[in-house]
């Protein structure tokens, strides 16, 4: 298109940028006018559901978003903030990355990561950590195993190069997830109180900078792309994806931490999604103030480019930095001496517009309050119906299944399930260990995280299972929060906070917004009753292809707090004699389980129940427990049950040849008993001189606490007279299938 | 006090770490040097750190090597005092010709970080006084291109100068291809010059002195270095 020219605005065009004919008609009445081509796409993008949250703040707003930790609310800032004393806060997000992904794997990983590490240290916050969620199709198809190999060759290019430890997280194979990987990044800063930055833009006559990388063409409407479902229509559409320079975000690090110890700055964004038109109306927005901008003045690297392309582009590691007036100079200096670009764009007015010019014409003059989540995007209520497949699948009889043969065969078989085998394949492609505040690496309940200068760390998980939320919404989202929780709490920590990624279908269908509204009922009970307020998070919708939709998956990233670093546990077994015990019930519960899956390839009945008081009581026992310095190793129940969880304590001690002896008497068949996915039920071994101390503790907190085996040194796994098998051929399971099934071997 | 610099790339992260060590742990003095500045005299010793310097663009350390800085960095290690590097600082002497043989990409052809165990070959060394002769110490690596290649000539010199520093081993001090974790000749995770005052080497030791980390014998690299 030549650059003087733009397309005439008209209801077929607007229709072509995603918008409805109710928001075309509302553009139209907040403008009195029709919008020009620019503003077109800016309203597209900025009221895409990426950026405004439209289908979903509704719901959204209902979560516990408050709590006396809370530095920032919900949406406030780039990313929560949560105090963790010491003058020190935690900046902490989860954000998905699914559809670039899915066309690009690596670029969209890595650009994944690039933004999520921008939204921790645009707030002044270092980052320390770095975390992701995973999803993929089956490995047997070679595109999944495509996809697989380049996602995490893309997450590690860009964290590693950034120097910050990737410590943890999660991955999950099925089949809905072929079409549609999930890909969601997550990162952890630390900040000082005082050097804590915000997102605003204010000051008459202030100026407004960018910095970082030039500008070019790729990812335009990658927003709004985020925003359908993928199809073949779709596709053709499709915007560049990002290409990610990790390189040069190394140095807009380094350069934006320095910035933000200055007071003359004001305020300073990234520029993730809808780009330029994002942060410039965000800002201005929070400040109540307008701005003006010259897009000619913007560095690009391609030519000839609209006003139309510069706002809208994705290029990313750019940032926009509100300076006081006359100190521009000062911010040029410190980003010269890290090579970056840094020019005036613009400046701050008092105006409630964002006004765009090129060579000295008028492109766009739009309010940014009618631009932002919270000012006049609109707002939509959906339909929801309650899906008719759960009452079908919730009702599936399981008793009648056979019982296995070989238990030795089934747990082995279990064990080499993608979705529970060993991830080092994955992990050890991350450098975990740069920084040296890894204290417990990928591989236990959670990662821990030292907090260099203080006697604290922080464990933190990401967790979310798919099949639960499909076979129960509410309940799945309860059990999101209560496993999150769990996993740090056996690592020593106390939750207080989680960030959120829901990812889901399409929030038209009312089956799918049914799913959406009851997952995220259940999400904030539970965070209601661990005091783990929803510091923020990201949604993903339209999740889906003409073939196939994805479970719905809320995913759960956890943050916990070890106040002194003698409770930092691990979830191995440690000593041969060790009393191997469990708090809670189990209760022999395979609805939804990967046993189920695995060997009667079912995905049905109910997911296990869930009671939050149990749970918290159980959590608070283990916690004392830990504190009393009596525990040795914790871990929970989750995937493949209590005979899986057995199994890779034994197998994680690498120093030892451990084995376990384990017997339970209860009056339900051995699968579901050792392979049931009982919730609230943690497996922690203690030397026996300590067995009254935890008897204690668990009857002061009214749960159930039984002995049920001793750790031994003989290599053997037993379980009942079912299981019988040396721990090296578990391991062997465990460890190898992975990599084979990367090597295309058969599954 | 002894004063360690560390140099800091454009790309650099493990500057920090080592810096801590020095400072935290071994309670001795460290500076940055940004790779523009020039003056080293005043140092006992330089670290290289790790990292991505210049993004591995054209090949790791390959641009590093003409930072302002490595001039001054040759002429501080050819005055005899002590040079390391680590990883990616391991690269930039290499390329530097400070050191021979050339590092290429893990035979797997993926990044790899994990837990290694070495095997000092060689004790009577500035960097590795502190240590028995195979003493078997562990470190984590962290790298895609570490893969360790010297010609027969190379390999020939670096034994009869006795200058491989460290292999990797197992726990019982082990060397061969199963202990290998990325395909490095002979097993080779770090080496020294002819005349004993620039170590580089792959694993990181900074990464490796602290208990609470997984392991503290990696301390012994820079407590033998500053003689404490």
């Amino acid at each position: 298109m030549s650059k003087q020219q733009e397309p005439v605005v008209n209801w077929k065009l607007a229709e072509e940028h995603g918008l409805n004919k109710e928001e075309w008609g509302k553009i139209q009445k907040i403008l009195g006018r029709v919008p020009t081509f620019t503003e077109l796409g800016i309203f597209s993008v900025m009221w895409s559901e990426h950026c405004s949250y439209k289908n979903s703040i509704a719901e959204l707003k209902k979560l516990p978003r408050d709590g006396e930790k809370l530095l920032v609310g919900a949406g406030e800032e780039n990313a929560g903030l949560v105090d963790i004393g010491d003058g020190l806060a935690v900046a902490f997000k989860i954000e998905s990355h699914n559809h670039p992904s899915a066309v690009e794997p690596f670029q969209g990983a890595a650009t994944g990561v690039g933004g999520i590490l921008r939204d921790i240290f645009t707030m002044g916050a270092r980052p320390i950590a770095c975390l992701n969620s995973l999803r993929f199709g089956p490995l047997s198809k070679p595109r999944n195993r495509y996809l697989l190999d380049h996602v995490v060759k893309g997450i590690a290019h860009y964290g590693n190069c950034m120097g910050i430890p990737t410590v943890g997280g999660e991955v999950y194979f099925d089949e809905g997830y072929s079409e549609n990987p999930l890909v969601n990044a997550m990162a952890i800063g630390i900040v000082k109180h005082n050097g804590i930055k915000s997102a605003i833009s204010k000051g008459n006559g202030n100026t407004v900078m960018i910095v970082g990388s030039s500008t070019g063409r790729d990812g335009i409407h990658g927003a709004t792309f985020a925003s359908v479902e993928i199809s073949e229509e779709s596709e053709s559409k499709r915007s560049n994806v990002q290409v990610g320079d990790p390189f040069t975000e190394k140095l807009l690090l380094e350069a934006t931490l320095e910035l933000c110890k200055k007071d003359y700055v004001i305020g300073i964004q990234d520029m993730g999604a809808a780009g330029i038109a994002c942060s410039t109306s965000e800002m201005s927005e929070k400040g109540n103030s307008g701005m003006i901008i010259d897009i000619e003045k913007v560095p690009m690297r391609e030519q000839e480019m609209t006003p139309y392309e510069v706002m809208l582009s994705e290029s990313q590691e750019r940032m926009l930095v509100i300076v006081r007036k006359e100190f521009e100079p000062e911010v040029k200096a410190i980003l010269e001496k890290w090579d970056l670009h840094c020019e005036v764009v613009g400046k701050v007015t008092d105006s409630p517009k964002i006004q765009i010019n090129m060579n000295g014409k008028l492109y766009s003059e739009i309010p940014a309050w009618d631009l932002c989540l919270g000012g006049g995007t609109p707002v939509y209520y959906r339909k929801t119906k309650r899906p008719e497949y759960l009452d079908k699948l919730q009702q599936e009889d399981l008793s009648q299944l056979p019982e296995p043969k070989d238990y030795n065969e089934v747990l082995k078989k279990l064990l080499s399930s993608p979705n529970i085998a060993d991830k080092s394949w994955i992990y050890e492609q991350y450098d975990y260990s740069v920084r040296t505040n890894t204290a417990v690496p990928p591989g236990s309940s959670a990662a821990v995280i030292l907090v260099k200068g203080t006697n604290k760390a922080l464990a933190t998980c990401t967790d979310g299972n798919g099949r639960y939320v499909y076979l129960n919404p509410r309940r799945g989202g309860q059990i999101a929060v209560a496993e999150a929780a769990r996993n740090v709490v056996c690592s020593g920590a106390k939750p207080i906070a989680i960030t959120n990624c829901l990812n889901f279908g399409n929030p038209n269908d009312p089956e799918v917004y049914y799913q959406f509204q009851n997952a995220v009922m259940g999400m904030g009970e539970a965070c209601n009753v661990f005091d783990t307020p929803v510091t923020g998070g990201n949604v993903s919708f339209y999740n889906e292809s003409p073939d196939t939709a994805i479970f719905p998956t809320p995913v759960i990233g956890m943050l916990g707090l070890i106040e002194n670093l003698k409770n930092i546990t691990t979830s191995h077994f440690k000593d041969e004699g060790d009393f191997i015990m469990i708090l809670g019930t189990i209760k022999g519960e395979i609805g939804g389980s990967e046993y189920l899956k695995v060997v009667h390839d079912k995905i049905s009945g109910d997911a296990p129940s869930l009671n939050l008081d149990f749970e918290k009581r159980v959590q608070t026992a283990c916690l004392q427990a830990i504190d009393a310095g009596i525990v040795k190793s914790a871990t929970d129940i989750s995937d493949g049950g209590l005979g899986v969880a057995v199994s890779e304590c034994c197998i994680k001690n690498t120093e030892k040849t451990l084995g376990a002896s384990v017997y339970i008497s209860r009056k339900m068949r051995d699968d579901e008993l050792f392979f049931g996915e009982t919730q609230s039920v943690i497996l922690l071994t203690i030397d026996v001189s300590n067995l009254l101390k935890l008897e204690t503790i668990a009857s002061k907190n009214m749960i159930p606490c039984v002995t049920i085996g001793r750790v031994k040194d003989d290599g053997i796994l037993k379980l009942n007279d079912c299981i019988n098998v040396p721990v090296e051929e578990l391991r062997d399971a465990y460890v190898q299938a992975l990599p084979k099934a990367m090597d295309g071997e058969l599954l | 006090m002894k004063k360690v610099g560390v140099v800091v790339f454009p790309g650099s992260n493990c500057d920090y770490d080592v810096y801590n060590v020095i400072k935290k742990v071994l309670k001795l003095d460290a500076e940055y040097i940004w790779h523009k500045e020039t003056a080293l005299r005043h140092y006992d010793a330089i670290v290289l750190p790790g990292g991505f310097s210049f993004g591995d663009h054209l090949r790791a350390g390959a641009v590093a090597r003409f930072s302002p800085v490595m001039q001054e960095v040759i002429n501080f290690a050819n005055i005899g005092k002590p040079v390391i590097g680590i990883c990616n600082g391991f690269q930039v002497l290499l390329e530097a010709n400070l050191l021979p043989g050339a590092l290429i990409t893990n035979k797997h052809l993926r990044f790899l970080c994990r837990d290694t165990f070495l095997k000092v070959k060689n004790n009577k060394t500035l960097f590795t006084s502190n240590y028995k002769e195979n003493e078997i110490i562990k470190m984590p690596i962290a790298h895609y291109t570490g893969n360790y290649f010297a010609n027969e000539d190379t390999y020939k010199q670096l034994l009869d100068t006795n200058s491989i520093v460290f292999q990797y081993s197992n726990t019982n001090g082990d060397i061969s291809d199963d202990t290998n974790p990325n395909g490095s000749a002979h097993n080779i995770a770090g080496i020294i010059n002819e005349k004993g005052n620039v170590l580089g080497m792959m694993p990181h030791p900074e990464r490796a002195c602290e208990a609470i980390l997984g392991s503290d014998t990696g301390i012994g690299v820079f407590s033998s270095m500053l003689g404490v």
